[in-house]
């Protein structure tokens, strides 16, 4: 399951998502909002996000790693909009036989979201100034992601 | 042809709009949407060069060849999670 949702996540039921009579272990990532960025004070974040596109990148990722892992259930829940200090942004749960694969898949997921997911943040700093995160980076090369 | 254009994040920020739809030559490229955007006065400056292309939903190549109806997105470096 993916999703993209305006309100705090409800971490519990994302975890519910994932169990099932199989499942030997769950494993839980939870992305919360930090009150530093680079030495300055942070007061909140607001994500957006280019939505059918995230969705679309989300459930490939998620394919990716059900293909590398054997897994029985995937989640990931990001929220968007404003998300204050200590809340969570992200969540994701990863439920398998075996303790391994489970981590392992979900570090996999989170690492991949980072790089492809089309979400960005803008951090409302302590200061008063609102700045886009991301730092600038060399240009990677433009090929198009294999199905 | 038509292209549908979408920009987010810092790119919309620096050209000053999110959705616009814009008239292309026949045979355009993903990469010619980027230039026309930044425009004589080159709007995204060194930004351009870290920015990433979407043709309907999909990244793609500078050199993907767009067809009327295309939405073309700019993606700047992601920063979800």
């Amino acid at each position: 399951m993916v999703r993209l949702i305006n309100s705090p996540i409800g971490t519990q039921e994302v975890v519910e998502s994932v169990r099932t009579p199989e499942s030997g272990g769950i494993d839980v990532f939870i992305g919360t909002t930090r009150n530093q960025s680079r030495g300055r004070g942070v007061s909140a974040l607001e994500y957006e996000a280019y939505e059918p596109m995230a969705l679309k990148i989300m459930e490939l990722i998620e394919r990716e790693a059900c293909d590398r892992w054997p897994l029985q259930r995937v989640s990931i829940v990001h929220r968007l909009g404003r998300v204050e200090v200590g809340e969570a942004s992200i969540v994701i749960a990863v439920s398998s036989a075996h303790r391994k694969e489970a981590f392992e898949a979900c570090r996999f997921l989170i690492d991949r979201l980072k790089q492809d997911v089309p979400i960005w943040k803008r951090e409302y700093l302590a200061d008063g100034t609102v700045e886009w995160s991301g730092e600038h980076r060399e240009r990677v090369p433009l090929t198009k992601r294999e199905e | 042809m038509k292209i549908r254009v979408r920009l987010f994040s810092v790119a919309k920020e620096l050209a000053g709009f999110s959705e616009r739809e814009i008239e292309m030559p026949d045979s355009s490229q993903a990469r010619d949407v980027l230039r026309m955007l930044d425009g004589v006065d080159h709007c995204f400056g060194d930004w351009s060069k870290a920015f990433r292309l979407a043709v309907n939903q999909e990244y793609v190549s500078e050199s993907h060849p767009l067809k009327t109806g295309d939405e073309v997105a700019v993606i700047p470096p992601v920063s979800g999670g």
